[in-house]
């Protein structure tokens, strides 16, 4: 016989009294284990969803407002571009994608545009001094498929916001301009007396800049004698990390800059999250008390009714220090059941349930049996530590009938 | 040897004091065979617990082989008693989920005895008191008579010198009662030593000696029947 034929023995012959503490831990870890699995996919389509709308954390000029940006942020004023090296160098999670940009008016046949300068990734990495810091070693934390990752299509600018290469005589043509000035891609255009190659015309997107010609933001920088200056800086924020607070981060990194979300997209998003998130934290703390207490009150049921079990066990020469690794193997059992047991059931609500509660398809994540065990057994564990060692305290001299 | 020396348990309850043992003396010689009888509550059951090392007197010593027994620490004492004395209860105390079999594993279990080897001596001490083919019973599924043995086989199952039995008749019907006194009679004579609290005059009579306690102390000593086999 093992400790373990003993513990299994008395579980199974006294099981019915072990049901409610077992269906209180159960119910618990499958509420938790459901409710981050749907939370996770959830924030992924989120993080998807923020991906393919593009910027959502804005950094522009102390004085200017959010219709100053969406009037093509020509406000006239600006920022250091030296405020880009410090967020990459920052170690703030969640700036997935920086794109900082300098607008100026052009006159092109007549018509006028607005040149816009943008910094490709290229330019970013060839700073020596960002290279093995900041955010090209940062995670990218939103699941999203973005981040400083651009792409030789240099269409992605309009999604992406982010570009791998822009030559100095190039540029990327929105789609109105294009459609206006005839234009088509390898053509050339004339823009304040320098020659540029039409190297993409951008696809629709609705936004202002279908209007605009993207140029690098050296050249543009220089064609305005403004100096290094960005008049804004657009960046791909982690939907999460927004909800935690990188607004405020960003404005103490850059007390001289102001720092605006698009709230209409993100609040809504974040709303959810935070829900989702405060509810399984709800859930968390209601398993602590109920399933602890219960598992507790069990324990010490358990004792009073094995009293002459242990004093036997303890004449027969079973010293403390065994008779309270029985029981805490006992809680331990109940916990690894009831974590695993928690995990499955938690796992099928959630692949079942999610699509028809969030919309969104949830695949089983192994990573939450981990959790799940890991808090069941920990739960159990401390619930049933003082009636255990109640039961290692227990004068053996119960065993007898007369004392 | 087992020895007490001026022993005396005061209980306090409520404020009160019940004396339970007062100032008995008592010398078990290896191999002996004692009875200890006396009216309830004369304190037999304390005398047995102390001697089992499971209730420290309020004063006095208590020695087994030369060691005083209440200078170690309670693990120690555990581990005595897994080493030297086999306790036989009243109520038998069988560990209603286990087979016969696996009760009789405990001690060894708790001795850290290999597995198969505690089924191997546990089934041959089931074999030797006529329980061979009960061994996948529980208790519930045993008589009275049949679990009063699977405790027996319990309790050789250390093979301990001291045996410490706690009225092992007590709950048993007169012809069952004679087969445990036989057994514990055998036991005794391989050399181990028995000390028996009963109520039962005739069981008390097959010992060697009969310890009679009254008020906490032992006020006659009587030779039992088996006296002729008391060790030099």
């Amino acid at each position: 016989m093992k400790m373990r034929t003993l513990v299994l023995r008395e579980i199974f012959e006294r099981k019915s009294q072990l049901v409610t503490s077992f269906l209180a831990i159960l119910l618990g870890i499958t509420v938790i284990v459901s409710i981050k699995n749907i939370t996770f996919y959830s924030e992924k389509a989120v993080a998807r969803e923020m991906d393919s709308l593009g910027a959502n954390v804005l950094i522009l000029p102390k004085s200017s407002t959010l219709q100053d940006y969406y009037a093509a942020d020509m406000q006239g004023e600006t920022i250091p571009e030296e405020y880009v090296t410090r967020l990459a160098m920052s170690d703030l999670a969640g700036l997935d994608n920086l794109s900082p940009k300098l607008s100026m008016p052009v006159e092109v046949q007549g018509a006028s545009f607005t040149l816009t300068g943008i910094l490709p990734k290229s330019e970013f990495q060839a700073k020596a001094a960002w290279g093995g810091a900041g955010i090209f070693s940062r995670p990218v934390g939103c699941g999203a498929s973005v981040g400083m990752m651009g792409s030789d299509d240099k269409k992605t600018l309009a999604r992406k916001r982010v570009i791998d290469n822009l030559e100095d005589n190039e540029i990327l043509v929105g789609a109105d301009v294009g459609a206006r000035l005839k234009v088509k891609e390898g053509d050339t255009l004339n823009l304040l007396g320098r020659t540029f190659h039409v190297t993409a015309i951008l696809p629709q997107t609705g936004t202002v800049d279908d209007s605009r010609i993207f140029a690098h933001l050296h050249v543009v920088q220089d064609l305005s004698n403004k100096g290094p200056v960005i008049s804004a800086i657009e960046v791909i924020g982690c939907c999460q990390e927004i909800s935690k607070g990188l607004v405020s981060k960003i404005n103490s990194l850059l007390p001289d800059a102001k720092v605006v979300t698009i709230t209409q997209i993100a609040d809504a998003q974040i709303r959810i999250n935070r829900m989702m998130a405060n509810l399984s934290l709800m859930f968390l703390v209601i398993i602590v008390f109920v399933g602890g207490a219960s598992i507790a009150n069990y324990m010490y049921a358990n004792v009073f009714e094995r009293r002459r079990e242990i004093g036997t066990l303890m004449a027969l020469g079973a010293n403390s220090g065994l008779v309270l690794r029985i029981f805490l193997f006992k809680a331990l059992i109940l916990g690894v059941a009831g974590g695993i047991g928690g995990y499955v059931i938690g796992t099928i609500l959630a692949v079942v349930l999610g699509p028809k509660l969030a919309g969104v398809v949830v695949l089983p994540m192994p990573l939450l049996a981990l959790m799940a065990v890991g808090v069941s057994v920990a739960l159990a564990l401390v619930a049933s530590y003082f009636p255990a060692r109640r039961a290692a305290r227990l004068d053996p001299c119960a065993t007898f009938q007369e004392v | 040897m087992l020895k007490m020396e001026n022993v005396s348990k005061i209980y306090r309850h409520r404020g009160q004091s019940v004396t339970a043992l007062n100032g008995a003396n008592a010398e078990i010689r290896d191999g002996d065979f004692v009875s200890i009888v006396g009216p309830s509550g004369s304190g037999k059951s304390t005398l047995l617990l102390m001697l089992g090392g499971m209730l420290s007197p309020s004063s006095g010593r208590v020695l087994l082989d030369g060691q005083s027994i209440y200078d170690l620490d309670a693990n120690a004492r555990a581990q005595l008693r897994k080493q030297k004395i086999g306790f036989v209860f009243q109520t038998f105390n069988l560990v209603p989920y286990l087979t016969a079999l696996e009760n009789v594993q405990v001690p060894l279990f708790l001795s850290k005895i290999d597995e198969k080897e505690q089924q191997t001596r546990a089934a041959a001490l089931l074999e030797r008191v006529g329980l061979g083919d009960r061994i996948h019973h529980k208790p519930s599924e045993l008589s009275i008579g049949q679990q009063q043995r699977v405790a027996l086989a319990r309790m050789l199952a250390n093979d301990p010198a001291v045996i410490l039995a706690d009225e092992p008749t007590g709950n048993l019907d007169p012809e069952t009662s004679q087969q445990v006194i036989d057994f514990l009679e055998n036991v005794n004579a391989e050399g181990r030593t028995i000390v028996m609290v009963t109520h039962d005059p005739r069981a008390a009579e097959r010992a060697k000696r009969i310890l009679r306690l009254d008020r906490g102390a032992i006020v006659s000593e009587k030779v039992g029947k088996n006296s002729r086999h008391v060790a030099a």
